[in-house]
């Protein structure tokens, strides 16, 4: 448990330290991992924790994303209007999608999910005045706060890596709280939670909500880093993506989603500039994992951490277990 | 001697795609009471029990329970004002650990579940693990504690499916078969516990061994291709010549029966 905390504390103050020895590239590679991990972070408590495997969370990713970017150009681009407005808007929309999503289950969860998201996306893509459509909104200033500019790639690396850290704070917390444990227990067998006597139903609709909402602060983000959005950030493909970095890392585990986000992130950035079949090469390393290890990089970390200890007492808070085989 | 009926079960029928599975159960239960239900396999008895916890619908018929019509409550409801069944395959959480399985039950009844911001921790929630070490004492099952539910054999598998039912603190609790693939000595043991179950306490049992229903139960329904075949005191339905004649003839049967 001790190592545990020194070692968090260790990657967070390593973290912390990164612009002083990443070049400009470097920390906004960085950034984008972290932005990306957030959205990671929210996609497990759906897939990892609740095992309710979604193909839709980009919808969230753009809705957060173009709402920061909208509120950003037509009112303020101050962070305490640009953040609220975009989790307000992800919640309405998870609010209203997860309605009919919770009618169904499995299969056909991923497939309506799938179908909303894309349903957000033709909006997006069709709403030219509101959007700027295909072409993407572009031109959204930089953000700001209390009278900092974060057009400072440092000063918004850090605002970036505080909000990680909450989240990421606030999500482990979150699933080893009672509440968090009735989501695990749902993904592990829902009849016998009802029979216990929880509404699963309202449980897996906060999950989406939640998840939904984070995934919404973290298109809001990127809007804020990157300066622009387009209608490919919303497309089933980021759905495919953000789905792949939490089964990589390791669903149902807290660093697993962001340890698959940065591989695919530092993956991409390598191999695009050899070649542009990127796409083929993150669909077999995809099934390499799947295939050969379907705990993900947390599951790797662990056997190679359990082998060198050879503790017997091991691990056993762990259960980044097969949503995969359940679901498939 | 009589008190009023905790349940009751008028006119309950259940087909699925036309067959008629169950045909029009009517009875009362009173509070307290010890009822066994016995019957060949496929008579009906488990899906009955899920018309009682909610896990199906009837297709015609009422069932009040206090009085209150609760033919449309679903299950979870159900199992909140205190109707909770076991079931007769285990249905476990069997990923998680023994503990893990109890403290999602005892969580729920504490009215803990929305809790998001605390660690299910045993600092912080002293007496919700207190109750489950001793549940787990009880039962015979702290060396089990930690390990999870896959791990353990069938008959440990087979007790916590009790166990978690029971850890409801039920008003009404419906066993299916629970002493199904156990040992004889594990079946002792849960019969004894099952004696000592509070007397207020309404239980309903499907069991195959008849040693177990006869030495439980203070009245008997013996179910017979969805129908109530006989109904009754339990000497009088031992030496009933028609379930006489449907256990002799299904004896193989039963003994085979999961
Ligand atoms: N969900 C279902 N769909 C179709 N038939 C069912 C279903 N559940 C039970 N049956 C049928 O109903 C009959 C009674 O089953 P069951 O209640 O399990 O009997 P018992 O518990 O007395 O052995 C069996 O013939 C079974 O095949
Ligand atoms: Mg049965």
């Amino acid at each position: 448990m001790k190592k545990g905390i020194v070692l968090t504390a260790a990657v967070a103050l390593l973290m912390g330290l990164a612009p002083f020895f990443l070049s400009l590239f470097h920390l906004n590679l960085f950034t984008e991992i972290l932005i990306l991990g957030i959205f990671s972070l929210s996609l497990n408590v759906l897939v990892g924790y609740t095992g309710m495997v979604s193909l839709g969370h980009a919808a969230f990713f753009g809705v957060g994303a173009y709402a920061a970017g909208i509120a950003a150009k037509e009112m303020s681009p101050n962070l305490l209007a640009t953040l609220p407005i975009a989790l307000i808007a992800t919640i309405m929309v998870a609010a209203v999608i997860g309605m009919f999503c919770m009618k169904v289950s499995g299969f056909y969860f991923l497939m309506l999910t799938l179908a909303f998201s894309q349903m957000i996306y033709s909006f997006i893509h069709q709403s030219t005045d509101l959007t700027g459509g295909s072409n993407g909104l572009s031109g959204i200033p930089a953000p700001v706060a209390g009278g900092i500019d974060f057009s400072n790639p440092v000063l918004l690396f850090y605002f970036i890596l505080g909000v990680f850290f909450s989240v990421y704070a606030g999500l482990s917390l979150l699933v080893h709280s009672p509440f968090g444990q009735v989501l695990v227990g749902i993904r592990e067998n829902e009849t016998r939670m009802r029979s216990m006597g929880y509404n699963t139903t309202r449980y897996k609709y906060a999950s989406f909500i939640i998840a939904g909402a984070l995934g919404g602060l973290a298109g809001s983000l990127y809007t804020s880093f990157n300066g622009f959005i387009s209608p490919i950030d919303v497309y089933w493909t980021m759905s495919g993506s953000v789905l792949i970095m939490v089964i990589i890392g390791g669903a149902g585990t807290m660093a697993g989603p962001v340890l698959g986000a940065a591989l695919i992130v530092i993956l991409e950035t390598i191999v695009s500039s050899y070649t542009h079949s990127w796409m083929m090469i993150i669909g077999i390393i995809f099934i390499i994992f799947v295939v050969f290890f379907p705990k993900g990089l947390t599951g790797i970390a662990q056997s190679i951490m359990h082998r060198m200890t050879r503790s017997k007492s091991g691990y056993k808070e762990n259960h980044s277990k097969a949503v995969l085989k359940k679901n498939a | 001697m009589k008190s009023e009926p905790i349940l009751q079960v008028d006119g309950v029928a259940k087909s699925f795609g036309g067959l008629n599975i169950l045909k029009n159960l009517t009875f009362d239960v009173r509070k307290g009471e010890r009822i066994g239900i016995i019957g060949p396999n496929g008579a009906g008895k488990t899906t009955f029990y899920n018309l009682l916890a909610g896990d199906l619908d009837p297709s015609k018929g009422t069932i009040h329970y206090c009085g209150k019509n609760i033919t449309s409550m679903p299950n979870y409801k159900r199992a909140r004002t205190g109707i909770v069944r076991t079931f007769q395959k285990n249905n476990l959480l069997t990923e998680l650990t023994v503990l893990e399985n109890l403290l999602l039950v005892l969580q729920r009844k504490e009215g803990m579940g929305h809790i998001w911001f605390k660690r299910r921790h045993r600092k912080k929630y002293p007496s919700l693990f207190q109750k489950a070490d001793e549940l787990l004492h009880t039962w015979g099952l702290e060396q089990q504690t930690n390990k999870v539910v896959k791990s353990l054999s069938y008959g440990e598998q087979r007790q916590i499916e009790i166990l978690l039912g029971i850890a409801t603190e039920p008003n009404v609790l419906l066993l299916d078969e629970p002493t199904a693939g156990m040992s004889q000595a594990e079946t002792d043991y849960i019969v004894d516990l099952l004696r000592k179950l509070p007397k207020s306490l309404t239980l309903m049992i499907i069991e195959h061994d008849l040693d177990v229903v006869f030495g439980l139960a203070d009245r008997m329904i013996v179910l017979y291709n969805g129908e109530i075949l006989v109904e009754g005191d339990p000497h009088l339905v031992r030496n009933d010549k028609r379930v006489n004649d449907i256990y002799i003839g299904q004896e193989a049967d039963l003994s085979a029966s999961s």
